[in-house]
């Protein structure tokens, strides 16, 4: 367990050395910053609803960002051999690097909690669904994570893991589009398996078990394949 | 301590070790000599434990690498091949990471990582950035990274590569000293280094093993006969051959060159067999002038080629 901190905090630290933290960090505030202005003066209204929804599609293309370094970058400088050779599973460095990247994830987010005061001040906001919205961005986050990170494991190059990831998580954000086109169970199976139509639910306000036990087996799900996918880099 | 038993490594269009065989006992020092692509990389890494066998067991300290891997990666220390590191880390900081996945106690981590960088001359250097070293540091980083949470078996991949011959010397060194405590392997192109600091060398070629013994005995067996290589003033070289023919324990002479007075010869004594004192007696006896004797056994670089030649 505590390799995986141990690592985990390795990586967290060597994101803030490197200068693609920072970039995707501003970014990100810029584009969320500005969804929460623009929004909030056209609805005058005291909620985080338009901004949500905003900041999820931005994330779509910066969490890659995030997540191309993990094992890609390994790969390429040679240490994962160095990494592999201790005494470590696969298992703890698939967490630690995953963690890692939460971390920055939450780090980020943490700094949209301003807007929440912002709306505070000059409003009377509806908490709830501002919690709940902040507990869908955490999990949709951790999801999208989860895939990036998959995808770091295929390639050394960061740009293709990159793009890899950002395919994957875009492919199965829209996935809910495909379902008009089938009929009975098959549209409720492609609608369920998409990743945006869970998070609707959030930004209403509402928190349904069912919603928060689809992003966690997923995250559950693509983490496991990530360890499985070192694991076959080993066997070949 | 180790004990290898016929591995193979198979990859989709070539096999890279083909039946590896060998044991290792603690303490010793083992020289892994090869032409590249011998499979001596892919041996160390099987051993390491970064990637699996096609088939065949390997057991460090009583331990499986197959079962109990992660037992077997707490008792060594690895030095992969070019030395990779994190460049965007500080040197310390580097060694402490490793120190923790290693699980060396808290309390001891910082005085383990300040000794070992004693060790290895890298000191003054706990706060550089190791992207910015030059390549022998980071070599020595990479051994010291090896060595942190003093592990009892070392197996260190080119361990003096890019090297300049003084860093060689101290890493040759800092070697012979580990070994007394330490079970090390280590594989290199440079000869003269494992003649000097290992107690046994095994020669692979095309992931088979061609020879495994002492530095010396390799020498004797496989240079065979010994020669004593003369050079006399005077007489005629003719004389000279037949006299040292008559020569206890000589077993054939040639006349290498004769120019001015000077003849060269190459006598070829019984295995075993030291003529050297009875050559310069039967030299001087006959008045003639014993200009230079030296004697020519294959040195590890003969031996080496001549184990490895192709097919």
């Amino acid at each position: 367990m505590h390799n995986i901190l141990t690592i985990a905090k390795k990586e967290l630290r060597s994101y803030f050395l490197s200068s693609i933290a920072y970039v995707v960090f501003a970014m990100f505030l810029l584009l969320a910053g500005y969804f929460f202005t623009v929004i909030l003066l056209y609805t005058q209204e005291a909620s985080l609803q338009g901004a949500a929804y905003n900041i999820v599609i931005t994330l779509l293309f910066l969490i890659p960002l995030l997540t191309m370094k993990s094992f890609a970058e390994e790969r390429r400088q040679g240490t994962l051999e160095l990494l592999m050779t201790k005494p470590v599973t696969d298992l703890e460095v698939a967490l630690g690097k995953f963690f890692a990247a939460a971390g920055m994830y939450l780090i980020m987010l943490l700094s949209t909690v301003v807007y929440v005061f912002i709306l505070i001040k000059y409003g009377n906001p509806d908490m709830g669904p501002i919690y709940s919205a902040y507990i869908g961005l955490i999990l949709v986050g951790f999801a999208f994570i989860a895939l990036g990170v998959f995808a770091s494991t295929l390639t050394e190059n960061q740009i293709v893991a990159a793009v890899i990831g950002f395919a994957m998580i875009l492919l199965l954000w829209v996935l809910s589009w495909a379902s008009s086109q089938f009929t009975g169970n098959m549209a409720e199976i492609i609608s369920y398996l998409s990743l945006s139509g869970h998070y609707d639910n959030f930004v209403k306000g509402v928190i349904d078990l069912k919603d928060v036990v689809y992003y966690l087996s997923f995250i559950i799900f693509w983490l496991f394949v990530t360890v499985k996918s070192i694991e076959v880099r080993r066997w070949k | 301590m180790i004990k290898v038993e016929n591995l193979t490594k198979s990859y989709a269009n070539f096999k890279a070790l083909d039946g590896v065989s060998f044991e290792v006992q603690k303490g010793e020092i083992i020289g892994f000599l090869g032409p590249n692509g011998a499979g001596k990389t892919t041996t160390m890494r099987i051993l390491t434990g970064f990637f699996p066998p096609t088939s065949g067991k390997v057991e460090i300290d009583g331990f499986d690498i197959f079962n109990d891997s992660i037992e077997v990666r707490k008792r060594i220390g690895y030095l992969p091949e070019n030395t990779p590191l994190y460049q965007d880390m500080e040197v310390y900081a580097f060694l402490r990471y490793m120190a923790e996945l290693k699980d060396v106690e808290p309390e001891k981590k910082n005085q383990h990582i300040k000794n070992i960088m004693k060790r290895c001359g890298i000191e003054h250097m706990k706060n550089e950035i190791i992207s910015r070293l030059s390549k022998g540091y980071k070599q020595r980083v990479g051994l010291a990274q090896a060595l942190i949470g003093d592990p009892k078996v070392l197996i260190l991949d080119e361990p003096t590569i890019g090297l300049d011959p003084k860093q060689i010397i101290e890493i040759r060194n800092l070697i012979k000293e580990l070994g007394k405590e330490k079970t090390i392997i280590l594989s290199t192109h440079i000869l003269p280094e494992v003649a000097v600091t290992c107690t046994r060398v095994i020669i692979i070629n095309e992931g088979k093993i061609v020879a495994e013994d002492t530095p010396d005995n390799l020498e004797n067996k496989v240079s065979g006969v010994a020669k004593v290589i003369v050079t006399v003033r005077g007489g005629s070289p003719d004389l000279i051959k037949s006299r040292l023919e008559g020569v206890q324990g000589v077993s054939n002479v040639t006349v290498l060159k004769n120019h001015a007075g000077f003849t060269d010869l190459s006598i070829q004594s019984e295995k075993d067999v030291d003529v050297r004192d009875k050559v310069s007696s039967i030299i001087v006896q006959n008045n003639w002038g014993l200009i230079e004797m030296h004697r020519e056994t294959l040195g590890l670089e003969e031996i080496f080629l001549k184990l490895t030649k192709k097919g």
